[in-house]
């Protein structure tokens, strides 16, 4: 009955970060294409596609982070000092991407200093995410109950490699987001994006496919054996299947197809690690068993948490509703 | 040695500037989502316009304020870790839960119905979009309940064990959230959001009278804020000495440290109005004092005796400076406000609540004043709870991460520089956006009136006073 708590929100932990990465993903991403879009009523239109949902995107991100210190309080508390320069760049990067949603509609003189600081500050949020994502794979020194590295042991080849293919996959999120939901060249701007932010992002996933196994014979033996071998066999050819039809759907110009595809690319990637993390929550060092609260801390959240999130996943599915359709230029929310 | 103890005071230093940039946007948001409520509710039952041209007004307002109070609180959530792993591999069974609770209950709902609130009306009506408002303002509060139960624990911790690993473990839920400083603490924080938003409104009301701007609108705002501070300033003040009673019974150190008693009084202790508390040679210079009244706001009793630091390990005594004068800045901005409510309510029975220009003035000046008192007054509470983060169980000092100074020296120069930078261009903005009503028409009372329809929310940007730049 222990094991199976702990499972069950290592599973939820999961699930969190990918709802994460599915939401917030295109949400940064529309701010790391932003100096594309060179006209003011191009980026407010952008800027409109997002402005009523980027609040909940985010939130998942702080229940990932308060989840993790609620039920796997060992882990939370070595993976943070050890990537603490990244994740205090990132904090930083969310701060003025968050405020530029507000501040730049209150200022014409500063509007290009908001506008930028959404821009990089995305950039640099998503960059960092990629860089922590790298750097736990790459392995966290743990002793005595505490990260045992230095304060720059995250800063890697591999993990500056992440770093940058994540900044492409939600560049990729972003402008198929932006080919759902706006109209005329716009539209076409974004599809003529996403086209080569399609394929970087298939590359960015091989390099990482084929580095993560060289960093540690462990990941190449979950690779290899049985049942996690069915999915190295499937998988790329999901994700050679997932590239077409993002490629068909921007040639025939559809609206939601590239999208979905999309964000199946990321689902597809974030199970593949998943599988290359079980059962380490911080690899090498620490399995989910070792990490995980007491029982009573992890039933007390999990019956709020089984309560909760779907009733969560409603409502936001509701906002996202209310504003759902095309966002056309000048046309805003009202 | 030196250098661990270095890596500790930064990370503190990190953890007072983050959260208490933090803590005053949270406290006027809750106030103020709870103030749009009203105004939508209002606006819906009367059907009279001001409370529409107010409720978009001030929602301009609430949108900027929220978007800061966001991204300084997704600091925090990270903070626990980076800078205080040990306290969070510690207690974080107890706490983390309880945190989680509120990002569960509070944050989304706050965030999921926040972008119908903003944006929604037109594709939602006017019920459903007063129920997101509602939904908004129930978040806020939720947020504030758990997050206090959290900071309550950490003040009287009880309902919990200790493993072999050194964890702290949960034993009873209800005694972990319901801790003895949990209610009187809530009610003082919610009580202080209110105070400090309805001064806020109240000051962006009087400086449109005296300004003579809108004065529907002026008024009505400043009429509401002022009633508000003449009922909740006197509860306040109420909440605050059941508080400090509790506090006596529970954390006794902290109310020696806020009285500067650093000597025993059998015999009746003084209310030390004003001195210098000097903490090292244990005594208080120029003390200006009142014998026996210590005792008598604390024990109810003149000469009921009244137990000083000299009880206390001279290394578990909370910093008495500090405490001793955050606490003294607090009660006095507290009577400040009683007297500005009192001064409200004469002058409202005399029928010139809008028109007496002392009034308003001193009504603009204290605009700013419940952000202080927030301040001062969780700056004693936390200080006053050293050296422990967890009270009589984990010393701050064994709560640090074990990260390298000169990794907390580099952030805390960055979130400086990024929360002045950014925090000031948004107070600039919310000033900028009070600073402009815009002008007033004819009082119509409208069935299904024209919904002002100005931007993501409307307002002034700088060089357009004819209002929203955009999503027309």
């Amino acid at each position: 009955m222990g094991i199976d708590l702990a499972f069950v929100w290592a599973f939820l932990i999961a699930f969190v970060v990918l709802a994460y990465v599915v939401m917030d993903g295109f949400d940064l991403g529309i701010g790391i294409l932003f100096p594309l879009f060179r006209a003011k009523g191009d980026r407010d239109t952008v800027m409109n596609t997002v402005a009523p949902v980027w609040d909940g995107n985010e939130t998942w991100l702080v229940l990932g982070g308060g989840g993790l210190m609620a039920v796997f309080p060992l882990a939370y508390s070595v993976v943070l000092p050890a990537l603490y320069m990244p994740l205090t760049a990132m904090l930083l990067g969310l701060i003025f991407r968050g405020v530029a949603f507000e501040f730049r509609w209150r200022t014409k003189r500063w509007l290009s200093v908001w506008d930028w600081g959404f821009s990089i500050g995305s950039m640099v949020a998503a960059f960092c995410q990629g860089i922590a994502l790298g750097a736990l794979i790459e392995g966290i020194r743990v002793a005595d109950r505490a990260y045992a590295g230095g304060w720059w042991d995250w800063l890697t080849p591999f993990s500056v490699a992440t770093g940058i293919s994540l900044v492409i996959g939600y560049a990729l999120l972003g402008a198929t987001w932006l080919v759902l939901k706006t109209t005329g060249d716009l539209a076409a701007k974004a599809r003529h994006i996403a086209r080569p932010a399609t394929y970087l992002t298939l590359l960015g996933m091989g390099v990482f496919s084929l580095w993560t196994p060289l960093i540690g014979p462990h990941y190449l033996g979950r690779w290899l054996s049985f049942p996690a071998v069915i999915f190295s066999v499937l998988v790329p050819l999901l994700v050679l299947a997932l590239v077409a039809v993002i490629i068909s759907g921007l040639n025939r110009q559809k609206d939601a197809e590239p999208f979905l595809a999309a964000l199946g690319l990321f689902v597809l990637g974030f199970a593949g690690i998943g599988i290359s993390f079980y059962p380490y929550i911080v690899p090498p060092s620490l399995t989910i068993a070792d990490a995980a609260a007491s029982q009573a801390s992890l039933a007390f959240l999990l019956v709020g948490a089984l309560v909760l999130i779907p009733i969560i996943l409603a409502y936001t599915a509701y906002a996202y509703w209310v504003f759902r359709g095309k966002v056309r230029p000048g046309e805003g929310y009202h | 040695m030196l250098e661990h103890l270095d890596a500790l005071l930064l990370a503190r230093l990190q953890f007072a500037f983050t959260i208490a940039f933090h803590i005053v946007l949270p406290a006027f948001t809750i106030g103020l989502a709870s103030y749009l409520f009203v105004l939508n509710a209002l606006w819906l039952i009367t059907k009279r316009q001001v409370y529409e041209e107010l409720f978009n007004f001030w929602k301009t307002i609430f949108a900027v304020a929220f978007g800061m109070g966001v991204v300084s609180g997704i600091v925090m959530s990270y903070q626990f870790g980076t800078n205080w792993s040990r306290f969070a591999d510690k207690a974080g069974p107890v706490i983390g839960p309880v945190m989680g609770y509120e990002v569960l209950t509070a944050f989304f709902l706050e965030a999921g119905f926040l972008g119908v609130m903003l944006f929604g009306l037109k594709r939602v009506g006017r019920g459903l979009h007063l129920f997101a408002t509602g939904m908004v303002a129930v978040g806020t509060l939720l947020s504030a309940t758990w997050i206090i139960a959290a900071n309550s624990w950490m003040q009287t911790p009880q309902g919990f064990g200790t493993n072999a690993a050194g964890q702290f473990v949960p034993l009873d839920w209800w005694a972990i959230i319901f801790t003895p400083s949990f209610p009187y603490r809530l009610v003082h924080m919610v009580l202080a959001a209110y105070l400090t938003t309805a001064l806020v409104v109240g000051a962006c009301g009087a400086w449109h009278l005296l300004k003579g701007s809108a004065p529907r609108r002026s008024a009505t705002m400043f009429c509401m804020a002022m009633g508000m501070v003449a009922v909740v300033a006197p509860l306040q003040i109420l909440a605050g000495d059941q508080h400090g009673l509790n506090t006596l019974k529970h954390q006794p150190a902290k109310i020696m440290a806020m009285e500067a008693h650093f000597d025993s009084h059998p015999n009746g202790a003084p209310l030390i109005l004003f001195g210098l508390p000097d903490q090292k040679n244990k005594r208080v210079d120029y003390a200006i004092s009142i014998p026996g009244l210590s005792s008598l706001i604390l024990k109810h009793g003149w000469n009921e005796p009244l137990a000083g630091l000299d009880t206390i390990p001279d290394e578990l005594e909370p910093p008495v400076v500090v405490v001793f004068w955050s606490f003294r800045v607090m009660v006095g901005l507290g009577m400040a406000m009683l007297l500005l409510g009192l001064w409200s309510a004469v002058a409202w029975w005399r029928g010139r609540l809008t028109s007496d220009r002392w009034l308003l003035r001193a009504a603009v000046g204290m605009g700013p004043v419940g952000f202080l008192a927030v301040l001062a007054g969780w700056i004693t509470t936390e200080v006053g709870r050293q050296p422990y983060t967890v009270y009589g169980h984990l010393l701050t000092a064994d709560s640090v991460s074990p990260v390298a100074a000169p990794a907390v020296a580099t952030s805390l120069t960055a979130f400086v520089m990024v929360y002045f930078f950014v925090f000031g261009a948004g107070i600039f903005y919310i000033l900028r956006l009070m600073k402009y009503l815009p002008p007033e028409s004819e009082e119509t009372v409208l069935d299904s009136g024209p919904v002002r329809t100005a931007g993501i929310t409307p307002g002034p940007a700088q060089g357009t006073p004819q209002g929203g730049t955009h999503g027309h």
